[in-house]
């Protein structure tokens, strides 16, 4: 094209000015970002139906998580995100080693995430608390800490419509849907409407633990206390958390690639576009785990 | 298209000069293209070839019903028919096809601009929109899907003895898992394009209506889809691990699913019908060249349905033990999209008020377009009235309802700007006559085919039936319902002619079609000023801004068939 020399590398053809092209490439990150946040949004919203449906679950379920380790990733990734808005800012005053430091050490928050959560995950994998139902029979119960072999399983099985017209299957201290009386239905209870129609929603909700030093001598799959389908809990907070460790993985990639390119001297105080839109990217990563960890580790 | 080398143009034609398709040739040098205009094409292509799978499955359909009991397929393989008629229109065909087939090829062109602001993006969006494609194919190898396009749970998430089933509903909705992001970043991408690709002088009451359309358009994938795809990656992991969100047997809810499900489909329909209200906006004023009545009320129209189509999900859902009081707001909210609706097409009217109208086949899709979109949109009132609704729910009167605004709408504003654009994308003329032959029988074929079915259905014919008779139907009920279906059945016949003609004449003008001057309808907006088909980057000279509607300043050249500036303004023009 003819204003080829004035146009600088970085510069696409179809863009007149860097200013356009940064406009350009800001506002595509934010639109991208509003998708992100309405894809956890249905999440969030699930969240919200599912606690309103099942209070019993969401408040048994939340007592296995340690917040210790909630709150140390908050404070992680808090601070990455700290570091990433300073590389932002070493990117548009060209200095290229503080750009280098500070994503590194963004990169290293990002990993330390992640390496938490592992900690997290193999722990709860190996308390047999799986996602699903398909996986959910299958963890090592022999090498668990708290487990007795002379007690059974307890509100474990799926609901089925036998099990929700006899009520005998669960011995547990939810209450069961149906009566003996009631005729067997081809069509299973559940979720009937808001937590207020739910029956024995009117009785006063029984504490689910009331003592910390007991869950840790009983394991929770032998609990009497355990209310049907408690492991449902652990679905949508794996389904949440793991959907935003993905986003960390993701992260995780788009940081190494700008510590390549910031190596190289790709950025300068002329163009600094990818760390910027990058840093946006972790700021929202981040945002969603903020609102994460309250709503499993803490309420 | 063609596998002309540049240098040796044909002898008996004038020398053309270099453009997008025969600047580079080669099959890489399509697949790996990142000229807007190329993946406009490749879209368009994929998109009519899905048109016509899911075509051939509605056929089937409709052969089926043509006689009561078992014609030719059993009621299995019925529920996989218009579960993949269904999907593949709506994910594949409906909701890429006028943004990103036409307006990935127009949209920059009618900016000014080179490319849409992020090329990667669009070619990426493209082979997402493929993958999809190849997950929907491959959804049908692996036993296939019969849950309907809705995927409605407890039909999702029951018939599997062992979830961790990868079976066809595993495929097909992660399959839109993928297209909805295909659409996302096609949304995007316009966004942004629009936002900062505009050229000096080109306010936004000064774009042409369709970037309206596609703007609003833009905002509704963007804001939408991301809802269908956390939703049916629920579903997925619902169906193949049991996470018991939605599944009523493990505790979940199947009305959430609804809810979720609707809040992105419902806006899917304005994705599906605001391009194409776009295109009419455009073909209404170029062929009666006059200029658009209440420029501001059609661009606002279109934001207007895009904000309103957020806020009527509930109108899907009435019979669902929704609460009664949400009911009466959906209800209340669902007749006020007759507002804008209204506004388009009583502005539409008063453009053609006194204009020079040219009935060439773009304007008589246009036309056709108002008269169905008209029915569409009246035949939708009594589904929102919650009393009529309760009868007419899950009938041939939904069906029909959807038809006429999916296809008597969308579809038909999508045919209209093919012919319209066909000769800026390809550089070569149609047959005019067939044209309009051929549109006459789609107007015909699917007025017998569609509008017989608001008879069936408000006569009570539930949908998703693969059969009328037998223990429970009357015999004087399966005897109406079979000559209606009959009827129904000839119009599909009809209108597959029409479609026929259209693909014949349209492959035919590609070898042996005029070629086609740069104005050819006399239109005003910035495609006209560059040549037919453009060059790679569109545009020698910054193009002419001005009005896009004013059509004074072109005038008729018989020698070249086509329209051009008045050689009086020839100097304004930036053209000679």
């Amino acid at each position: 094209m003819s204003h080829a020399d004035a146009h600088p590398d970085f510069l696409r053809h179809h863009f007149h000015t860097p200013k356009q092209q940064f406009e350009a490439g800001k506002l595509g990150m934010w639109l991208f970002l509003a998708t992100e946040v309405l894809l956890f949004g249905g999440l969030f919203c699930g969240y919200a139906v599912w606690r309103g449906n099942h209070p019993e679950m969401f408040k048994y379920g939340s007592q296995f998580l340690e917040t210790k380790w909630g709150a140390i990733n908050t404070a992680v990734l808090i601070t990455s995100s700290l570091t990433m808005a300073a590389a932002v800012t070493a990117a548009q005053r060209d200095n290229r080693r503080a750009l280098v430091t500070l994503l590194s050490l963004t990169l290293a928050g990002a990993l330390v995430f992640l390496g938490i959560k592992y900690i997290e995950y193999s722990h709860k994998f190996h308390e047999g608390w799986f996602p699903g139902m398909k996986f959910y029979e299958k963890p090592d119960l022999q090498h668990a800490k708290t487990w007795d072999h002379s007690k059974p399983i307890i509100g474990n099985e799926p609901f089925t419509a036998a099990a929700g017209a006899t009520g005998q299957a669960s011995q547990s201290a939810a209450p069961t849907r149906g009566g003996p009386e009631a005729e067997p239905s081809t069509v299973a209870l559940a979720a009937i409407g808001p937590a207020g129609l739910r029956p024995g929603a009117l009785e006063p909700p029984q504490p689910a633990h009331d003592d910390h030093a007991e869950a840790h001598t009983t394991h929770p799959l032998q609990d009497p206390q355990r209310p049907r389908n408690a492991h449902m809990f652990f679905n949508i907070y794996f389904m949440m958390t793991g959907l935003h460790g993905l986003h960390v993985l993701g992260g995780v990639l788009l940081l190494s690639w700008l510590i390549i390119g910031a190596v190289k001297g790709r950025f300068s105080a002329q163009y600094f576009t990818p760390v910027d839109l990058g840093g946006l990217y972790w700021h929202v990563v981040d945002l969603i785990w903020i609102f994460l960890f309250p709503l499993f580790y803490l309420i | 298209m063609t596998t002309n080398e540049v240098t040796t143009p044909i002898e008996s034609e004038p020398a053309r000069e270099t453009n997008y398709l025969n600047a580079t040739t080669g099959i890489m040098s399509w697949l790996g293209t990142l000229d807007h205009k190329r993946i406009g094409v490749m879209y368009l292509v994929s998109v009519l070839m899905s048109f016509f799978v899911a075509g051939l499955f509605a056929m089937v359909i409709r052969i089926e019903l043509m006689w009561p009991g078992e014609t030719i397929i059993d009621q299995d393989t019925y529920n996989q028919m218009f579960t993949l008629h269904g999907a593949i229109m709506v994910f594949l065909v409906l909701i890429p096809s006028v943004p990103a087939s036409l307006g990935n090829f127009v949209l920059p062109i009618m900016l000014g601009a080179k490319d849409v602001a992020f090329p990667r993006l669009n070619l990426f969006s493209y082979y997402l929109w493929v993958t999809g494609a190849v997950m929907a194919v491959a959804a049908i190898l692996f036993g296939g899907v019969d849950t309907g396009w809705t995927f409605y749970v407890p039909y999702s998430t029951t018939g599997v003895d062992d979830r961790g089933a990868m079976d066809g509903v595993f495929f097909l909705t992660m399959a839109v898992f993928v297209l909805g992001f295909s659409s996302i970043f096609t949304g995007l991408n316009f966004i942004v394009t629009i936002h900062r690709l505009r050229p000096p002088g080109m306010t936004w009451f000064k774009m042409p209506l369709f970037l309206w359309a596609i703007y609003a358009t833009g905002i509704l994938q963007v804001m939408a889809t991301p809802v269908i795809g956390i939703t049916v990656l629920l579903l997925a992991v619902e169906r193949t691990v049991g996470i018991g969100i939605f599944d009523p047997s493990l505790g979940g809810d199947p009305i959430l699913f609804q809810h979720f499900f609707w809040f992105y489909s419902h806006p899917a329909v304005y994705i599906m019908i605001l391009p194409p209200m776009g295109i009419i906006s455009e073909l209404i004023s170029v062929h009666s060249h006059k200029h658009i009545f209440g420029y501001r009320f059609i661009a606002f129209s279109s934001v207007a349905i895009a904000i309103f189509s957020f806020l009527v999900w509930g109108h899907h859902m009435f019979v669902s033990s929704q609460s009664p009081l949400l009911n009466v707001v959906f209800s209340a909210i669902t007749f006020s999209v007759a507002i804008p609706s209204a506004v388009k097409v009583f502005n539409w009217l008063a453009t053609l008020y006194k204009g020079s109208i040219s009935l060439n086949t773009p304007m008589l899709y246009a036309l056709s377009f108002i008269f169905l979109f008209t029915i569409a949109g009246l035949t939708g009132l009594p589904l929102a009235v919650i009393a009529t609704d309760i009868h007419l729910h899950d009938t041939y009167f939904v069906v029909a309802h959807f038809h006429y605004t999916m296809m008597g709408g969308a579809l038909t504003g999508m045919l209209g700007g093919i012919h319209h654009w066909w000769p800026k994308i390809t550089g070569r003329m149609y047959s005019e006559v067939w044209g309009r032959i051929a549109c006459g029988l789609v107007f015909v074929g699917f007025n017998v085919t569609f509008f017989t079915q608001f008879v069936l259905g408000s006569l009570g014919m539930p949908r998703r039936y693969h059969d009328y008779s037998g223990p429970g139907w009357a015999q004087e009920t399966t005897d109406l319902f079979h000559s209606l279906h009959f009827v129904s059945t000839m119009g599909s016949f009809i209108m597959a002619l029409g479609f026929f003609l259209t693909a014949g004449y349209l492959i035919h003008s590609l070898f042996r079609g005029r070629r086609a001057p740069a104005n050819p309808w006399g239109g005003r907006s910035l495609e006209w000023q560059c040549p037919s088909p453009p060059p790679v980057y569109n545009f020698a000279e910054p193009p002419h801004v001005g009005d896009c509607y004013d059509f004074s300043v072109l005038e008729w050249d018989e020698q070249e068939q086509g329209y051009h500036w008045r050689r009086d303004l020839a100097h304004d023009a930036g053209e000679a």
